[in-house]
């Protein structure tokens, strides 16, 4: 069917974003690239039920997170860390300035910013918890609003601003640790956390 | 200050409501009075500007290659499938996962 053959071509602009949201999920790429498959040729099979003027990529999240969910969460043996920690609003902001000796001008907190590299971005997205872990790839990395979120996972949408919101806070906290790491950032912790 | 301060945000409220606000997930109104209080407070605005910084390095930091095979085997599955689906068969809706997802942090 020309159908078909058109939603393969529409469906193919997304793969990029499909891919790295895969990854990120199964932090693995012999998984993702299955996961990638997986959710193509779901995708196309089920594509008579996909209507006109649906969020198309919306629709390919939701098979790609529901297939994570059911098939790949369910191979893994041990149950993961289901919670992050709760910590204050900004919280690399303000560990960033108290560290550095608060100075407000432009800023010591940017600099630290362009020093954290790329593999330390998703490795830090991919040590969150699942749940949180998916929200804050949707939210962040792929700019999905909070109801398209409540949608794709099934959640309700206070749940996913829950999530978000406390996963974005956890993931600037591996952030940090990256920054101290690299020695950016004095190893003292005010709060004495460690 | 005017007469709309008493519509207005002050810090607490701002920084409370900063992801909503970066989120453009905010009613008019309440967009406006940050906008306002961001206009005036400059300590509010410093950490506005890291958020958003933070959140471009998240965003573009995050990308990755996709191998030119998988491409390929994608393209090959689809075709294997269209040969498949010809009869016009097996719509399969995508799974329903409320129960898993919804069950790892419910309550918050
Ligand atoms: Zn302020």
């Amino acid at each position: 069917m020309a159908d078909r053959e058109h939603f393969t071509e529409l469906a193919m602009e997304y793969m990029p974003a499909l891919y790295t949201a895969a990854l990120r999920m199964t932090r693995n790429p012999s998984d993702a690239e299955d996961l990638v498959q997986e959710t193509f040729l779901k995708a196309y099979r089920s594509f008579g039920g996909f209507s006109e003027g649906t969020n198309l990529k919306a629709w390919l999240y939701k098979i790609l997170t529901n297939t994570f969910i059911n098939s790949y969460r369910a191979a893994k043996r041990r149950p993961e860390k289901a919670d992050v920690e709760d910590v204050e609003d900004l919280y690399l902001y303000h560990r960033l300035g108290e560290l550095q000796g608060a100075d407000p001008g432009r800023s010591a907190e940017e600099e630290v910013l362009d020093h954290i590299t790329d593999d330390e971005v998703k490795s830090a997205i991919e040590s969150l918890p699942e749940a949180f872990r998916i929200a804050v790839l949707l939210a962040d990395v792929e700019g999905f609003s909070y109801k398209e979120i409540a949608d794709i996972t099934d959640v309700p949408i206070g749940t996913v601003m829950s999530r978000i919101h406390r996963g974005r806070k956890a993931l600037q906290k591996a952030l940090l640790e990256f920054a101290r790491e690299h020695g950016l950032v004095s190893v003292v912790d005010p709060a004495g956390g460690r | 200050m005017t007469g709309r301060e008493d519509h207005g945000v002050d810090c607490e409220a701002t920084i409370e409501r900063l992801y909503h606000f970066l989120d453009g997930e905010l009613t008019d109104d309440r967009r406006l009075a940050i906008e306002r209080h961001l206009d005036e407070c400059a300590p509010c605005v410093s950490a506005y500007g890291f958020e958003i910084e933070l959140r471009q390095v998240i965003a573009n930091r995050c990308k990755d290659h996709v191998p030119d095979s998988l491409i390929a085997r994608v393209r090959r599955v689809l075709g294997e499938a269209d040969a498949e689906v010809a009869g016009g068969s097996g719509a399969a809706e995508p799974e329903d996962a409320s129960d898993i997802l919804g069950s790892a942090d419910s309550g918050h």
